[in-house]
């Protein structure tokens, strides 16, 4: 209790000082917490049509996105990870895409995709590929020597080698790239939903600013805040079960 | 007696450095040999050819039957800390029926003495619990040679008592064939049938000794008996203990990289 305190007093300070001069100022570009939270609550939850038109179509994105990007990553990380001869040829290529920031992209996805549903996607797994990828190398390179010695002596088959000894050698790294991409399919979720679409939390984002509607525009941001904050308490839990087995994983781990 | 592991004229080279030197020599069944060498003589790449982890520059190695189990100096290292104990020693049987796997991995964990503690993480366990994991893992996958490389290097000294007690007996029980490599004199005295004694690098067979002791043997008295006490001053002797080294550190510490960058690219 006494740390569930800790945790959120200077959360809950700075709601309370932005609610003081939201009242105080009675400006319509920053409208006081209440009002927002309102506001999100009507719009977001209370209204069913635009949960099922804007809200689920963005989180379907982002997550689809998110889960495609780690399963490719994972597989590619780790066949780099352990041929020395595939990364010195796939090295550079790897460095240049991934400095290309991914917004960047988005006028190429959608020549290729069309607006839409799959150029979104697109769009995030592209832009969230590299965390993923570049952990999982580096994690399947950490495999000890002792332990690629014990694997080659036993002569164990090529499947166990790689989901019995690489995979779980690798899943710490592995798991820390998972959770910068999920940070980080929101961001591009949200830059994917500005051009070329009408439906999704991004869309809905900018179109009440166009409107000049600072309380919905606001309301959108605390509803990716909220979403933010979900997913990544979510990801920490299966995370925290997955590496259970770690010695040291409790005091190594992030708060 | 048949030979279950035959040597010969095996002789490894790293770049321009020549680690082994045409080693020739065989292991029979049944039979516990123990390598004697100065540190750094080439023995660990003796135990990588053996093992096949490395292909040997000239030479044959060739082994009766195909099971070959390697227990590492570094327990530690060795064992996958994401298994539970019972899953690591289940960890070479994955070719067999499930039933089979567990029945072979809890009595190898009996042998040992480790039958309560299946269900633990390695890392839960000591040093010399965790090696007699290793130990059991090796034994379940029932080798047809055990090879050890430097086995109790990493525990101290009871524990080390301890667990060469518990190789004597095993091995006696199970005929195993077993090949310790070893720098330590006393403990290939201890517990060889025989020991093969190698010269600094180049790595060549000095000597190959019958241990004339008895198959029961005891930390107290078998290491006060005059005859171990005789063969341990003779290996160390051809050992040249107390003498020069008669090795080139330099050299061997740059080889020995490069044989682990060799396994690392694989």
């Amino acid at each position: 209790m006494n740390k569930f305190f800790q945790r959120w007093t200077v959360f809950a300070g700075l709601v309370a000082v932005w609610q003081l001069l939201g009242w105080l100022a009675d400006d319509p570009f920053f409208p006081p917490p209440s009002e927002i939270v309102t506001a999100a609550w009507q719009w977001w939850v209370v209204d069913p049509r635009n949960f099922t038109e804007h809200v689920i179509p963005s989180i379907t994105r982002l997550l689809s996105g998110w889960a495609i990007a780690s399963v490719i990553g994972v597989a590619l990380g780790l066949l780099l990870g352990r041929s020395d001869r595939a990364m010195e040829y796939a090295g550079p290529l790897l460095v240049f895409l991934r400095s290309i920031p991914p917004p960047a992209l988005v006028p190429v996805f959608l020549l290729l995709f069309k607006a839409g549903q799959s150029m979104q996607v697109a769009t995030i797994v592209f832009g969230v590929i590299w965390p993923v990828l570049l952990n999982s190398v580096d994690g399947a390179r950490s495999v000890d020597v002792t332990k690629v010695d014990t694997s080659a002596v036993f002569r164990i088959p090529r499947w166990q080698w790689v989901l019995g000894v690489v995979l779980p050698a690798a899943s710490p790294k592995i798991f820390a790239g998972l959770r910068v991409s999920l940070s980080l399919s929101l961001v591009l979720m949200v830059i994917s939903e500005l051009v070329g679409t009408d439906n999704g939390i991004g869309s809905q984002l900018m179109q009440a600013q166009r409107e000049f509607d600072y309380t919905r525009m606001w309301a959108g941001i605390v509803l990716l805040g909220v979403l933010g904050y979900g997913l990544n308490t979510a990801l920490l839990a299966v995370e925290r079960r997955a590496l259970a087995w770690q010695p040291r994983s409790r005091d190594e781990q992030h708060a | 007696m048949s030979n279950m592991l035959e040597v010969a004229d095996l002789g490894h080279t790293y770049g321009d450095y020549e680690a082994i030197g045409g080693l020739t020599f065989t292991v029979r069944a049944g039979e516990l040999v123990c390598v004697v060498g100065p540190s750094g003589c080439g023995k660990s790449t003796l135990l990588r050819t053996i093992s096949g982890l490395i292909a040997p520059s000239r030479g044959d190695v060739s082994l009766k039957g195909s099971h070959l189990a390697v227990v590492f100096q570094d327990y530690s290292r060795s064992l996958f800390p994401w298994l539970s104990v019972q899953g690591n020693v289940e960890f070479p049987l994955r070719g067999l029926p499930r039933a089979e796997r567990r029945a072979r991995a809890a009595e190898a964990l009996e042998w040992v003495g480790l039958g309560a503690a299946a269900r633990k993480r390695p890392w839960q366990l000591s040093g010399g619990m965790q090696q007699r994991v290793a130990i059991a893992r090796a034994l379940a996958y029932r080798p047809s040679l055990l090879l050890m490389d430097e086995p109790f290097a990493s525990v101290d000294a009871q524990t080390r008592f301890e667990l060469e007690d518990l190789l004597l007996r095993v091995r006696r029980e199970h005929d195993t064939t077993v090949l310790v490599v070893t720098h330590d004199i006393d403990e290939s005295v201890y517990l060889g049938d025989r020991i093969l004694v190698l010269s600094g690098s180049p790595a060549r067979l000095v000597a190959d000794l019958e241990v004339p002791l008895p198959a029961e043997r005891d930390q107290v008295t078998t290491r006060t008996d005059e005859a171990f006490v005789a063969l341990r001053s003779k290996v160390a002797r051809l050992l040249n203990v107390g003498g020069k080294p008669a090795m080139d550190v330099e050299k061997w510490a740059a080889a020995e990289r490069e044989s682990l960058s060799e396994t690392v690219s694989t």
